[in-house]
């Protein structure tokens, strides 16, 4: 019953945190600088793991479905199932993980140790309200940054699978082939629901961690048990929304 | 306003550097009482604090005088009770637009990722009180006032506890504001720097006109630099009055607090055990 109230209380606090940011995103250009240091960690800093683990997703990608499928000879359509396994789903649930362990963990750990050495009650104190200045230019750097982490997870997927399928001996299908493949059975529907699904699952990931973050008490272990709680919650919160939202999306 | 009985505070130089002084404002504290779970913190706590007034709030640790600190700057909401600074209930939200507070907190609450310009900054670049070189010159005034001008590309983690102390004063003064409210603001530090602090605090209040209540165990401060002291134990106010009504105090538990007598043959925690 506790377990409930608590979670029932983060769903709140979480909610009223979203409702308090969004009603100081008219005071962006004043956090313009704040917005563009958020945009530098969660988009430039996270883009060299999302490119290295975007390109094997898409190799291993190929690589299995090649071994699978060339008994029935569908092996030409494997361009195909690279290009909308990494569009529609790969792309940006390994964007969202990615989000949540390397940029929602560092939120988590900087609020949490801001709450618990006070200078969040210090921000209060001098009317800075914490959801203007810590949390609104984080939430609008993820909205914008996020496409763009999800478009290149896309593409260098593609052509991670585009190198096996040519390299590979058991495949052997050009990468000509296999574009032309893709570009047949894909629609720009399938890279859009793909963007939409990155966009939810990052917006949600940056809100959960800044909350669980802001609602930190204790003394140090308490921030590392945030941080922990922090990713815990977005990766269950992906999957979660993962379902819903490709319901949504079909 | 009242008086001050003595006065050590030594006025430097800072009167041509000061601001145009903010109107003071008082604070009205009636009736709180605090709860955290079955613990009652706070009980029915009555007092004032007259505009400019220095109030010095005393009492053994865990008596709820940092709790009581945190309802006037609205931190803490009351169980019962109100408090209301300036006419104004200090746990409405937009008391703090209309009543500059500035807390200095005991462990000062520095930002760690920023320089000690960057903390006093801060706040004059959120509400933009200035331009660029207004503000250099409001931080740099009361770097200068607080003898801190080497230290402010330094980072908190650099300075030493009484460094640290005096960068959250700065921080606060920069603020200009009404009503300054300081949270030990000696404790950890040697006496030396404690009575600097103590003079730094009494020297503000003449230069910047601010109501300051200063919550602290130090009683060289609080019988040489405030107007009023009032002793809190164990949540209740069991007296409030000026230094020399609180010297001249007939309650034992005030004598004991203020003068409390090292006896190595009848030691007090051995009274507690039995």
């Amino acid at each position: 019953m506790n377990q409930l109230i608590k979670i029932l209380e983060g769903i709140g606090s979480t909610l009223q945190l979203l409702v308090r940011s969004a009603s100081y995103l008219p005071s962006l250009p004043r956090q313009f600088g704040r917005f563009v240091e958020q945009c530098y960690l969660i988009g430039y800093t996270t883009l060299p793991i999302v490119a290295i683990l975007s390109f094997f997703i898409g190799s291993v990608l190929a690589l299995q479905a090649g071994y699978s499928m060339q008994n029935f000879g569908a092996k030409q359509l494997i361009g195909a199932l690279v290009g909308l396994s990494m569009a529609r789903e790969l792309g940006p649930v390994m964007v969202a993980i990615l989000l949540a362990g390397r940029v929602g963990s560092a939120i988590a750990a900087e609020l949490a140790s801001m709450k618990v050495y006070q200078e969040i009650d210090a921000l209060v104190t001098m009317n800075i309200p914490p959801a203007r200045m810590l949390v609104m230019p984080r939430l609008v750097a993820v909205l914008v940054m996020v496409p763009v982490l999800a478009i290149i997870a896309n593409l260098v997927g593609w052509f991670g699978g585009a190198i096996i399928c040519s390299s590979t001996s058991f495949i052997g299908i050009e990468p000509t082939t296999y574009f032309a493949t893709m570009r047949q059975n894909m629609e720009f529907k399938d890279v859009l629901n793909g963007l939409i699904k990155a966009e939810i699952f990052g917006f949600f990931v940056v809100l959960v961690c800044c909350n669980i973050g802001l609602n930190t008490r204790g003394g140090p272990r308490e921030i590392g048990a945030a941080v922990t709680r922090a990713v815990v919650v977005s990766l269950i919160l992906i999957l979660v929304l993962d379902y819903f939202v490709t319901k949504a999306l079909m | 306003m009242p008086t001050p009985e003595a006065h050590p505070a030594s006025s430097s130089d800072p009167a041509a550097a000061a601001p145009a002084a903010a109107q003071a404002v008082g604070v009205s504290i009636e009736n709180l009482s605090k709860q955290f779970g079955t613990f009652e913190v706070l009980k029915n706590v009555t007092f004032a604090v007259e505009p400019e007034e220095i109030f010095v709030l005393m009492g053994p640790s865990g008596s709820g005088k940092s709790v009581l600190l945190k309802h006037i700057v609205g931190l803490e909401l009351p169980t019962s009770g109100c408090v209301t600074v300036d006419g104004r209930d200090a746990a409405a939200e937009d008391t703090r637009e209309h009543v500059r507070m500035a807390l200095v907190f005991q462990s000062g609450a520095l930002f760690n990722s920023l320089s000690v310009f960057d903390n006093l900054a801060l706040y004059p670049r959120e509400h933009r009180v200035a331009n660029a070189a207004g503000i250099r010159e409001k931080v740099m005034r009361a770097l200068q006032i607080l003898s801190l001008e080497n230290a402010a590309q330094k980072f908190p983690s650099e300075l030493s506890g009484g460094m640290k102390k005096r960068v959250a004063i700065a921080r606060a003064l920069v603020m200009e504001p009404q009503l300054m409210l300081y949270d030990e603001p000696t404790s950890e530090l040697d006496p030396v720097m404690s009575a600097t602090i103590s003079e730094i605090i009494a020297t503000l209040k003449d230069e910047y006109h601010v109501t300051s209540l200063v919550v602290s165990h130090d009683r060289e401060l609080a019988l040489n630099i405030a107007h009023r002291v009032g002793i809190l134990m164990g949540g209740s106010l069991v007296v409030v009055g000026t230094p020399s009504e609180l010297k001249a105090s007939k309650d034992p538990r005030v004598a004991e607090f203020l003068n409390p007598k090292i006896d190595l043959k009848n030691p007090r925690f051995k009274k507690l055990e039995t």
